[in-house]
């Protein structure tokens, strides 16, 4: 059993281990084994660290952690220091993200020594992946909106090198409207940050929800109104969306997987907090629902237009916020705890599917759609890896984004207004048009042999390895065929095991769905929370 | 809380200029519209912190102040200026290297995006793609299903 006081341990290790761990592995540049040793052994103590917060979030109920002991000075009134907080939501963020970035650093690991020992990974590579996920760690744990807004900074910064890691032509290119469209985001949210201590004269999240009741109600509906805004465009919600199949599928394909799983989550779950702990009361429902509804239906049509497996698992992943935002906006048990659960599924399988397109360029060099196929009957176990989060994403019953999806129609049909219904028609149709998607891939580069592929003869080129995307390596290099249809083993285990744990969210079902009840339970009703951060009634 | 006009006006002032250069395509522009907002929320937060005062610090008075300054605004916009200065070095250097690779310092339209737009209704990429080319070369003298192809009804 881990005793309670521990928690006052852990809670800090997420963001300070893989922080401490940067600066190491900077040190250790030159030593690329040292650097990999160091990477893997900080992110699994998170991971035991984590699965240690689960544990106790769950058993004892939020946990508080005053940085430095600069805690309230009176009861009731706010810390005067950092606050991190671990809830039940969380802390449920905290470890499927430490399970999804150790399992990406394998596979970068394993690509990297595919590709040649000395190079690659480049040795920045690792000291920028480990403050990414500090940065996405203090964004789970962020207790005051500041500390958010510095997490948020933590991972975009770190994302800007990682995106454009290389700085080849098409990187620079797409890093550019990235690096812009982030810091749009980044300046409006830092806007209702002023506008929000302004009328509130606080920052503490707990604090802020005792006092933003006060505030009259255009006021809280305007302040709601531009945190959605920046929110939104993170988690890539419709009309502020486009950035992110523009930059995304140029990234190396590690680094695409981890932004999709992460990065647009911690929008999510930054839009979680401000709906339910800051401005509870649903003023916002209506617009967030037809968000939710536009977001879900434009992002899968935009992926029936694309031939390029990358962009297209690009669409699908605007296309399944809407099915997150659908929950929040719903404003009930249910659809807030369908949500929590779809956030974690959704975490995993695309990632895992981002993974399975970089096996897809290893085993045949590209990931168009024009120059694939074959690809079933050259390696069956690269269909299997494709086909299983494939159909998980698609929602097909035994796996678990059927179960997330029955979840949220539930919760809709509950609250029964029309709108409601609507989006529940909207999600059944997007379900449906992603399983077409996945089928249209499945089809043309698993099936169909490739002498039947359009541009069939111009694959099995050099895969597209960390450095070089530039316009010349997709060219067939004969000298590099026999590279091509060999994926490493360090590649295939940890998309292995992302699948596992995904097919685990549908055996463990049962116990996952009950955790995010509870987490729900919590996220809406507020005073556990406003309590264990302001300390009005002792625990 | 009050707060004086004249920082509100050049607030909104700063920002309208900022976005207006956002929407500019040169990198410079657009950096310097980012620049303009980042100065813009600074001075914001800043007018909310509240008037001057005395530091806070015990003990410490000035000019015979009698309310005690806001330390957090203040600790706010340095982490906010940091932050900013830091993306905007990031920035410059990567208008820099698109200048070494584009001789231009522009943002450029998403290639792929262009090319999927312009697949019209009659020829998505799908058609292209099954539409049979009837290869002249493997025809023989037995009759196959290229001879019902208009066109080709005499090849035998």
């Amino acid at each position: 059993m881990i005793p309670s006081d521990l928690a006052q341990v852990i809670t800090p290790l997420p963001v300070l281990i893989p922080m401490i761990a940067a600066a190491l592995t900077l040190f250790a540049g030159r030593r690329p084994r040292l650097q990999r040793a160091i990477t893997v052994l900080a992110l699994s103590v998170v991971l035991v660290a984590s699965a240690a917060l689960v544990r106790l979030a769950d058993r004892d109920g939020t946990v508080v952690l005053q940085v430095g002991g600069w805690g309230p000075t009176e009861r009731g009134m706010g810390p005067l220091g950092i606050t991190l907080v671990v809830d039940r939501l969380s802390a449920l963020m905290l470890v499927v993200s430490s399970i999804v970035l150790l399992a990406v650093v394998f596979y970068a690991i394993g690509q990297g020594i595919r590709d040649g020992d000395g190079r690659q990974p480049v040795s920045i590579f690792l000291p920028t992946y480990l403050v990414l996920s500090a940065g996405v760690y203090m964004a789970f744990l962020a207790g005051d909106l500041f500390n958010l807004f510095v997490g948020f900074e933590v991972l975009l910064t770190a994302s800007f090198v990682l995106l454009t890691i290389g700085a080849s032509r098409e990187r620079v290119r797409a890093g550019i409207s990235y690096v812009m469209v982030s810091m749009v985001s980044s300046m409006v949210f830092l806007f209702g940050i002023g506008l929000i201590y302004a009328s509130t004269g606080t920052l503490n999240m707990a604090e802020l929800s005792v006092r933003l009741d006060d505030v009259p109600e255009g006021t809280r509906a305007a302040l709601f109104a531009v945190l959605l805004v920046a929110f939104g465009i993170k988690a890539a919600v419709f009309p502020l969306s486009t950035w992110l199949p523009d930059s995304y599928p140029t990234a190396p394909a590690p680094v695409t997987a981890v932004f999709a799983g992460l990065l647009t989550k911690v929008g999510v779950y930054a839009i979680i907090r401000a709906h339910s702990l800051l401005f509870p009361g649903g003023a916002m429902d209506g617009v967030l629902l037809v968000a939710g509804l536009l977001t879900m239906v434009m992002g899968i049509l935009g992926a029936i237009a694309q031939s390029d497996i990358k962009r297209l698992l690009s669409f699908t992943l605007v296309s399944h916020i809407g099915y997150m935002v659908f929950g929040i906006a719903l404003s009930n048990q249910l659809g807030m705890s369908g949500a929590i659960y779809y956030v974690a599924h959704h975490i995993l399988v695309q990632t895992t599917l981002f993974l399975v397109v970089g096996l897809i360029e290893r085993q045949a060099g590209a990931s168009k759609l024009e120059r694939l196929g074959g690809l079933a009957a050259a390696s069956p176990v690269l269909a299997f890896v494709f086909v299983v989060p494939a159909l998980n994403l698609g929602g097909i019953p035994p796996f678990s984004g059927f179960v997330g999806k029955v979840a949220l129609l539930e919760a809709g049909a509950q609250v029964g207004s029309v709108l409601a219904w609507m989006l529940v028609a909207g999600s059944v149709i997007t379900s449906l048009l992603t399983l077409y998607v996945v089928a249209r891939v499945w089809t043309k580069a698993f099936w169909r042999s490739r002498e039947d592929a359009p541009e069939g003869h111009l694959s099995g080129a050099a895969p597209t390895a960390l450095v070089d995307n530039t316009e010349d390596s997709m060219d067939i290099q004969l000298a590099d065929r026999d590279d091509v249809g060999r994926m490493p083993i360090g590649m295939l285990v940890p998309t292995g095991a992302l699948i596992t744990v995904g097919l685990m969210l549908t055996v463990l079902a049962g116990p996952i769905f009950g955790y995010s009840d509870r987490a729900a339970d919590e996220v809406l009703d507020r005073g556990q929370y406003i309590t264990a951060v302001l300390g009005e009634a002792p625990r | 809380m009050t707060t004086y006009l004249v920082a509100l006006i050049i607030i909104g002032g700063l920002t309208t200029a900022g976005v207006y250069l956002l929407l500019e395509r040169s990198l410079i522009r657009m950096l310097l519209g980012l620049l303009l907002i980042s100065n813009a929320i600074n001075l914001l937060i800043l007018s909310v912190g509240g008037p001057s005062g005395n530091p806070p610090v015990r003990g410490r008075t000035s000019a015979g102040e009698t309310v005690t300054a806001d330390p957090l605004a203040q600790a706010l916009i340095l982490t906010s200026i940091v932050i900013t200065m830091g993306v905007a070095a990031f920035v410059l250097a990567l208008t820099y290297r698109s200048y070494r690779l584009n001789t231009i310092e522009e943002v450029g339209n998403d290639p792929e995006d262009t090319r999927v737009s312009q697949l019209s209704g009659t020829e998505s990429a799908d058609e292209i793609e099954e539409r049979l080319e009837p290869d002249r070369m493997r025809d023989t003298d037995a009759p196959d299903e290229l001879d019902a192809l208009p066109g080709f009804e005499g090849s035998r």
